[in-house]
């Protein structure tokens, strides 16, 4: 389980999280829905420590994540980044197999070569995608490349950073089904943050949406469409006319 | 406006230079902890080594080589005002040695390395790569940062060596072919007043330039600012920071192993 308290952090006089709170229950499905700029991604690398907050408490399974060992934490997260962040340099089995080929997790260099490809094989790439380099591949490919690093290893959680950005919609649904999937058959807590609609839809169990640095509203997924809180109708609705200032 | 506008703004600048100077002060303190300190990565160092070392040859040999040729020219006109032409081939390399080789290799260097190492981690850091590298139990200092400063403070006194010995051939042709001097001539007098010392000091300098040179790279590229403008100002930053403190570092150097 993951469990924020009043997480604050701000970058100079940008205060872009003013305490949030939040659980995520362990083996679920969690959605931040929010505009651009509110600090979902912010949210997401507090938890990694890749940012570290003002204020406020970050546990997962209770444990202080400011506090726990570094390697042994991050080797229970998998993370899709918004553009893949794939290593240019390197071919698409190594950016795949990246944490087995060092560090805690090392295997044998094939052994490491057959993990990359049964996971690429997993989210519907052929095995010559292997040793083809990141430049080479279109953006939705690069997607489940970033995908299949993200789940090489087995973590407990994995994060998702705007997974359909970028994407046409016949690819963000073929996305968003494989996220589903893979979170339901590995039974990974999953957290993600998009603004597309179509992807909460689809991956959550349970959806949160952060504005003006916290959390405004949280709820299940069910919820979510007749809910009357006005931020999340705005929303999901997609108008210009609500309490959201449509010029932030 | 206030009358103490400008001194405010100086102040700023002082401090705003001061601060930048301790951040790279820390960064290189951070680079040689982790050097020494496991896991390491051979295999990003070996690629490193090519990239700095063997691909920076062919512009080092050639500025080498032109820069050996002018300078046996140079001395030659100038010493033929007090009938000193003889000196040109001891000139040529211990002025190489001492000084161009490693003066000229270093800044040649940072233009092709720095430049480079600056652009692709600071692209890596836009595209959240250096994010991921963390996410994937890696510390980008030690995959990054380690290998290429430790390949470069190897590489670069190798180039300087190399360098050396075009230029001073540079010389040797322009000296024979071009001024008329003899060939065994002109080698015996290079040999005969050129020191063990000149050379080792001039490798010494390329470590240390090799070094400043993959550091500024390193610095700027991690702390790049985002879009292709951040990469961008972070290269030319890169640049301009590894040339200054090339000539500033040379300068101390010179008084250190030199000053009577």
């Amino acid at each position: 389980m993951i469990e924020l308290q009043d997480v604050h952090k701000a970058f100079g006089k940008n205060r872009v999280l003013r305490g949030v709170n939040l659980i995520v229950p362990s083996g679920e499905s969690m959605v931040i829905i929010g505009g651009s700029g509110t600090g979902k991604s912010v949210l997401l690398k507090c938890i990694l420590g890749l940012v570290h907050p003002d204020s406020g408490t970050i546990l997962l399974d209770g444990e202080d994540v400011e506090k726990a060992a570094r390697d042994a934490f991050l080797a229970r997260f998998g993370m899709l980044f918004q553009g893949g962040a794939l290593f240019d340099s390197l071919p698409v089995w190594q950016n795949v197999a990246f944490r087995l080929l060092r560090g805690s997790l090392k295997r044998p260099k094939d052994e490491a070569r057959e993990i990359a490809i049964e996971k690429l094989r997993r989210v519907g790439l052929k095995p010559d995608v292997a040793d083809l380099f990141p430049a080479e591949l279109s953006g939705g490919m690069q997607k489940r490349v970033g995908l299949a690093r993200a789940i090489a290893a087995d973590p407990e959680v994995i994060f998702f950073d705007e997974p359909t950005t970028g994407l046409d919609p016949i690819m963000a649904g073929v996305i968003n089904e494989l996220i589903r999937e893979i979170v339901t058959e590995m039974g990974a807590t999953a957290m993600t943050i998009t603004h597309d609609m179509s992807s909460v839809r689809a991956i959550a169990d349970r959806v949160a949406m952060l504005h003006d640095g916290v959390i405004q509203w949280t709820g299940p997924i069910a919820e979510m469409e007749t809910t009357p809180d006005p931020y999340v109708q705005q929303f999901t609705h997609g108008r210009a006319e609500g309490p959201i200032a449509a010029v932030r | 406006m206030s009358i103490l506008a400008p001194v405010a703004a100086l102040g700023r600048l002082v401090l705003s230079s001061l601060a930048m100077l301790g951040r790279m002060a820390i960064f290189a303190g951070e680079t040689l902890s982790h050097l020494v300190r496991p896991p390491f990565y051979p295999k990003e160092f070996l690629a490193a080594l090519m990239q700095i070392g063997w691909f920076s040859l062919p512009v080092v040999g050639m500025t080498a080589l032109f820069t050996g040729g002018a300078l046996a020219l140079q001395i030659y006109a100038g010493g033929a005002r007090f009938s000193a032409e003889a000196v040109v081939p001891s000139i040529v390399a211990i002025g190489m040695v001492r000084e161009l080789g490693p003066v000229l290799g270093g800044l040649m260097v940072a233009a092709r390395v720095a430049s480079s190492i600056a652009a692709e981690i600071g692209t890596m850091k836009v595209t959240e790569q250096i994010d991921a590298l963390t996410t994937l139990s890696t510390n980008p200092m030690k995959y990054l940062t380690v290998p290429r400063v430790l390949a470069a403070t190897l590489a670069v006194p190798v180039l300087v060596a190399v360098g050396d010995s075009i230029g001073i051939f540079g010389g040797y042709l322009v000296g024979v072919n071009r001024l008329g001097f003899n060939p065994a001539t002109y080698l015996k007098n290079t040999r005969e007043f050129l020191e063990v010392w000149d050379i080792v000091s001039g490798l010494w300098k390329g470590a240390a330039f090799g070094f400043i040179v993959a550091l500024m790279g390193c610095y700027y590229g991690m702390n790049s600012g985002r879009g292709a403008q951040g990469v961008g100002r972070a290269t030319k930053a890169a640049v301009v920071a590894a040339s200054v403190l090339i000539l500033a570092t040379n300068y101390i150097l010179t008084e250190v192993f030199f000053s009577a």
